[in-house]
């Protein structure tokens, strides 16, 4: 029997290349570098949008411009140059498409790649899927099926065509054009994303989906995806992320609003898989996005996040409790290999009275990857009987990677109970030889520990997205171990 | 005239009036300190280290930095505040002038004596020259502050194979009631190989006077050494404290510093300990019981940097009314330090209804074979206990006291010294209000 040494395993991994690392060649329309006022105008002209959406854009700019970039997180990198990034770049289309069948047969073949046949998903999955390219909407399936219950699942720059009134009343509600640099550069040029409501008392019948591909050079990706759940309804969303291999590292700000009303419950999952650039550390996507949710009385909001991607991810899905009773939840798991950094974790605002909040974040880093989780629990003074739980756990595998936690709690109320737990560990030796003594090979080992490790996570998961998300772990993970 | 511009004027003022020795290494440490203050200033809430703890209700009073004459006290009315029970060597200071009436130095074997005449007896010269300012000049200007002004403290060396045979008292009382008063306290401590020393240290405000007191204390633990350190913080609620404690240790040494919170208007703990060695450890434990408007903030960093090292840390806190705690536990691992074991806890129980926590336990590793974990809880009685007790004939005030105090035990049971145990175990009692049994 050949014996699998850890050594095999470890050359495997470094040999394993990104597999989504393919360049379309489509015909796009790409719009010059560099960031200036025109440029906002001629994204806003573009998008055929009425004056008060190019006045909050400008609006939003002006605040940017004024705003520095920010610098307490836990990574380093050589700061991205906003006047170097094409801000507009879509798919060329000559006319308006009707249906699947005339979608470009370029791209198609990518989504075919991707491991997403739209075709196929057509009769097959019970998943609704909005797809965005470099920055524009290309294609929303089932859009009828979902009509008839009410649902409006459809590129945020139709929305603002067609939905106005919902579009001006929740969009920067939850995350203002001041809220952050990054936040604020979004307002200012995003291009598409995704626009979903889902009426009052609706049980949204299939997963909703977005996948977001970078695909043209020198471009920045901006999306801005807002979910309104009106009273009493659920929607489970999911998002997906892949781009080409570069050199360069290429700028991804998104923003994600979700806004749960009275009863409502969002089930929000993202496996977020960008190119990581290659094992020196060159190239790969920065990843900084704003996500944040408001849950008003009874309303739930799930935050499901697998991250294997991104050269450096700087992103804080948050619940902002603000109706009594409502329930806050953050599933995370962070893969970081090569020279990857990741900064990312949480925030929940407990503001109502007998809300709940959990928090499960795992960490594995390999490589000479940079892991931190940053958190932070906040009880109002008005909170009664607030819940929290927490839990924070990192694998390490070699000695060239970290691990840090950085959780703050404030509590202003003394009828809170909060629990926080972090540990950090590595594979033991003992766990190895205990599975290896029963005839699981070394490899199946780690595979079945890390599966372990991270089991709590990818249970959250719908049954689509759990299966690629174990795979793509296995892929980021398998024989890292020292 | 803000505090700084004075802070300022005065450190000049020592220059000129021939005070100190200008040319000496000490003093260039000083003026390079002083610059450092100068140039940073206070801290801000901006400062990520000073996010929850604000000084600007303490920096606002017109502080005097020279303390008068030695002011005389007598031993009886001050007693309760030293552990009498046992033989003690002890170092006082009153508004920062030493107090040879109510002190016990030696230089029998050890130094066990002062700052000022340490520094200006040459025969000490080698040793502070090596020692002093080498852990604590890289924190921040608050540290750089008191090394600016540094002369009065305590100095204690103990040499090689030397166990001491009684605990030392370091104590600081203030007793001017007229003037707000700054003092700036310097300690210096080096155990040697083998040796083993416990220290006792006090800061005590006599009168109803705002007292604002930043001291700074490096302890060297060479080889083998064992160092037990307690702090009681148990002031008025005029004085406020700022006590940063920076610990290196070499390979083998075990220092252990236990502080006790039980009031004062602001009290900030800095705590640090730098590993330099194999198999070390390293204790930080505490207990926090405040009530009023009062604050207590910990922060703690624990540096492994050699492999086989442990630390372990336990803080507990009990916030009462309107009180504001804060708790900031680092540890970091660097890469080199494989099998290190690091344990970190903080437990708090809120009983004020305006009393607020912020904590933030925080994990930086670099090394991939270690075990290293933190539990943060905050949370109030059990009900069900409570109840319990309630039900067999304890009042609830009795019964909430005696929850209390246990959850504080774990702390408690940690102190080596029977005497200061059983004070440290009085005051819970006293600031619990529950009738233990002594």
């Amino acid at each position: 029997m050949n014996k699998y040494t850890e050594d095999d395993l470890k050359k495997e991994l470094e040999t394993q290349e990104y597999e989504y690392g393919f360049y379309s060649e489509l015909d796009a329309e790409t719009f010059p570098k560099g960031l200036n006022e025109n440029i906002i105008r001629a994204i806003s002209k573009k998008k055929k949008e009425p004056e008060w959406m190019t006045k909050w854009r400008l609006d939003a700019f002006k605040i940017w411009q004024e705003m520095n970039e920010p610098e307490w997180a836990n990574v380093h990198y050589k700061k991205p140059n906003f006047q170097e990034i094409s801000y507009y770049s879509a798919p060329k289309q000559k006319t308006k498409l009707n249906s699947l069948d005339d979608v470009d047969a370029e791209l198609l073949a990518m989504y075919k790649k991707l491991g997403i046949s739209i075709n196929e998903q057509k009769r097959m999955n019970n998943v609704a899927m909005d797809i965005v390219v470099d920055s524009v909407s290309v294609a929303t399936t089932f859009k009828e099926t979902l009509a008839k219950k009410g649902i409006l699942f459809m590129p945020i720059s139709e929305a603002i065509q067609k939905h106005p009134k919902l579009v001006k009343k929740y969009l920067g509600t939850i995350v203002p054009q001041k809220d952050n640099f990054y936040a604020a550069l979004n307002a200012a040029v995003f291009t598409d994303g995704s626009f979903c409501y889902i009426p009052k008392g609706v049980k949204c019948p299939m997963e909703l989906s977005t996948y977001f591909r970078i695909n043209e050079g020198g471009t920045g990706q901006f999306e801005r995806t807002l979910l309104i759940a009106d009273k009493g309804s659920y929607v489970s969303y999911l998002e997906g992320c892949t781009a080409p291999s570069r050199d360069e590292n290429q700028l991804h700000a998104a923003v994600v609003e979700l806004i749960a009303l009275d009863d409502a419950e969002i089930k929000y999952s993202t496996v977020q898989n960008w190119y990581p650039g290659n094992a020196e550390g060159k190239g790969g996507v920065f990843n900084f996005v704003t996500k944040r949710a408001l849950c008003e009385k009874n309303a739930k909001v799930s935050w499901t996040q697998v991250e294997t991607g991104s050269a450096i991810t700087w992103k804080y899905p948050s619940c902002i409790l603000k109706g009594d009773n409502s329930v806050g939840e953050f599933y995370s798991i962070a893969v970081t290999n090569n020279f990857q950094q990741a900064d990312t974790g949480t925030k929940m605002i407990h503001l109502g009275k007998n809300t709940k909040s959990t928090i499960i974040s795992k960490g594995v880093s390999a490589g000479k990857s940079q892991n931190s989780y940053r958190g932070l629990v906040q009880i109002g003074a008005r909170a009664e009987n607030a819940r929290n739980f927490s839990q924070c756990d990192s694998l390490l595998m070699g000695n060239d990677c970290g691990a840090h936690t950085f959780p703050y709690i404030e509590c202003k109320n003394k009828t809170a109970q909060i629990e926080h737990e972090a540990t950090t560990s590595k594979i033991g030796e003992d766990q190895l030889f205990y599975c290896n003594q029963r005839g699981i090979d070394t490899e199946k080992a780690i595979a079945l520990i890390v599966n372990g490790f991270s089991k709590e996570v990818l249970n959250k998961l719908p049954m689509e997205f759990a299966v690629e998300a174990r795979k793509l772990l296995e892929i980021s993970l398998e024989g890292s171990v020292g | 005239m803000k505090l700084k511009e004075k802070l300022i004027t005065s450190f000049f003022e020592l220059e000129n009036e021939g005070m100190l020795d200008l040319d000496s290494n000490i003093h260039k440490i000083r003026s390079k300190a002083f610059a450092d203050f100068e140039n940073k200033g206070f801290p801000t809430k901006n400062d990520e280290n000073w996010k929850y703890t604000s000084l600007k209700s303490i920096l606002n009073n017109d502080y005097t930095v020279f303390p008068n004459n030695e002011t005389v006290l007598e031993l009886k009315d001050v007693k309760k505040y030293f552990i009498h029970e046992i033989d003690s060597y002890k170092l006082v200071f009153i508004d920062g002038v030493y107090s040879s009436f109510l002190s016990d130095t030696t230089h029998e074997r050890m130094d066990i004596c002062l700052m000022s005449s340490a520094l200006k007896n040459t025969k000490y010269k080698i040793i502070i020259d090596h020692y002093f300012n080498t852990i604590a000049n890289r924190s921040g200007s608050i540290t750089s502050l008191n090394t600016a002004f540094s002369r009065q403290g305590a100095y204690i060396h103990i040499p090689k194979n030397t166990i001491v045979p009684k605990p030392i008292q370091i104590i600081h009382f203030s007793t001017k009631n007229e003037k707000e008063l700054l003092l700036q306290p310097r300690n210096l401590i080096i155990v040697d190989e083998n040796s083993h020393v416990q220290i006792i240290e006090r800061h005590q405000s006599l009168s109803d006077a705002i007292v604002l007191t930043n001291s700074v204390t490096e302890i060297f633990a060479n080889k083998r050494a064992i160092v037990d350190y307690y702090k009681i913080q148990n002031d008025t609620e005029n004085a406020s404290l700022i006590d940063q404690t920076f610990i290196q240790q070499k390979k083998h040494s075990n220092v252990s510093v236990n502080t006790f919170s039980f009031g004062g208007k602001l009290t900030r703990n800095h705590l640090e300990f730098h590993q330099e060695g194999e198999r070390i450890d390293s204790n930080l434990n505490g207990i926090t019981i405040i009530g009023n408007k009062q604050l207590v903030d910990n922060h703690t960093a624990v540096f492994h940097k050699y492999p086989n090292c442990e630390s372990h840390e336990l803080y507990k806190g009990i916030y009462a009314d309107a009180s504001t705690g804060v708790f900031n536990g680092k540890v970091i691992v660097r890469k080199e330090a494989q099998k290190t074991n690091a344990f970190q806890q903080n437990n708090t129980i809120l009983i004020g209804k305006k009393a607020t926590i912020n904590a933030k336990p925080q994990l930086e590793i670099f090394a991939d074979d270690v075990k290293c974990s933190h539990g943060c809880t905050i949370g109030q009685l059990d009900e069900a206990a409570l109840f319990y007790m309630q039900q067999r004939g304890i009042p609830k005030k009795e019964a909430q006291g005696l929850l209390l105090y246990a959850f504080s035990n774990a702390v408690v049971e940690k102190i080596k010294i029977p005497e200061l145990k059983s004070r440290i175990t009085k005051l819970i009692a006293m600031k619990l209000d529950v009738n233990y049994c002594l």
